[in-house]
């Protein structure tokens, strides 16, 4: 069973600067093709400032942290035991190419299904832009097999 | 034809299929969202952990449901989306992404919608389920 104790732990910010070459890469490897996702010239006229952030780009700046899989080091998880349970996003205001977005993530939750077989461990993230916008928030859970 | 405007319930959203799924598609995904686990890159490190190969990254599923919305309506409007994944996406599925819109509330002069998202595979297979509401 999951240590329980760390419901509640918060772990450090991540500040990631929102860079148009990292936007473009990410479009890229999800196989984006509308021009908004690659090209400024193209985005501006339409009402963008910049390259626009996907719906799921979050996820990267989730990833950015010194340890990304800190909170599975916590409890003691195999990462290789791990699989992805659900993901919620909930969208307040656009991100940009430009916008610096800071990340808080704590674990909000730990339960288990089927007698114990299935462990999840819940997190909530929000995310916050440079003019202390909150852009987003994140539930999320992955579950242990 | 999909229009967001007058879209009514039962009415579905473009579809997409995308290419099959391959290593290179794993590695640049990878790279691209700083998610290194190597249950995605490294057929050893996946089969030391009981799985016959290595496997998609659930959010690069989501990415591909988070394009069959964005083409469907602008991604301004979206105000929630989230997945529930229900099985692996496995290297050489081809992966088709659909939705439709389950409820429309009037709210004062806006429109809410409601779209029941999913991936299947080839064998129908659903990878994930999922919501919207734009």
């Amino acid at each position: 069973m999951l240590d329980r104790s760390f419901i509640g732990k918060k772990y450090q910010s991540v500040v990631f600067d929102v860079e148009k070459q990292r936007l473009r890469f990410f479009s890229l490897a999800t196989g984006q093709t509308d021009a908004i996702y690659f090209d400024e010239e193209y985005a501006q006229p339409l009402g963008h400032p910049s390259l626009l952030a996907p719906p799921t780009f979050l996820t990267t700046i989730q990833m950015e942290q010194d340890k990304p899989f800190e909170y599975l080091d916590d409890p003691n998880i195999d990462i290789g035991r791990i699989l992805h349970a659900y993901q919620n996003y909930e969208y307040f205001a656009p991100i940009y190419a430009g916008d610096r977005v800071t990340l808080d993530i704590h674990i909000c939750d730990m339960y288990d299904k089927r007698n114990g077989e299935l462990q999840f461990c819940e997190l909530q993230s929000t995310f916050t832009n440079q003019n202390d916008v909150l852009v987003a928030t994140l539930n999320a859970a992955f579950v242990v097999r | 034809m999909w229009k967001f405007e007058t879209a009514n319930i039962g009415d579905e959203i473009p579809s997409l299929t995308l290419p099959p799924i391959n290593r290179a598609t794993l590695a640049l995904y990878a790279g691209a969202s700083g998610d290194h686990n190597p249950a995605h890159i490294d057929s050893k490190f996946a089969q030391n952990a009981g799985m016959p190969d290595v496997f998609a990254h659930g959010m690069l599923v989501m990415a591909y449901l988070g394009r069959a919305l964005t083409n469907a309506v602008p991604q301004s409007l979206i105000q929630k989306f989230g997945v529930r994944f229900s099985s692996i996406t496995e290297v050489e599925n081809i992966l088709t992404c659909k939705g439709v819109v389950s409820n429309i509330k009037q709210q004062n002069d806006t429109v809410k919608l409601t779209l029941e998202l999913f991936v299947s595979d080839e064998a129908d297979d659903i990878k994930l389920h999922g919501h919207a509401v734009i």
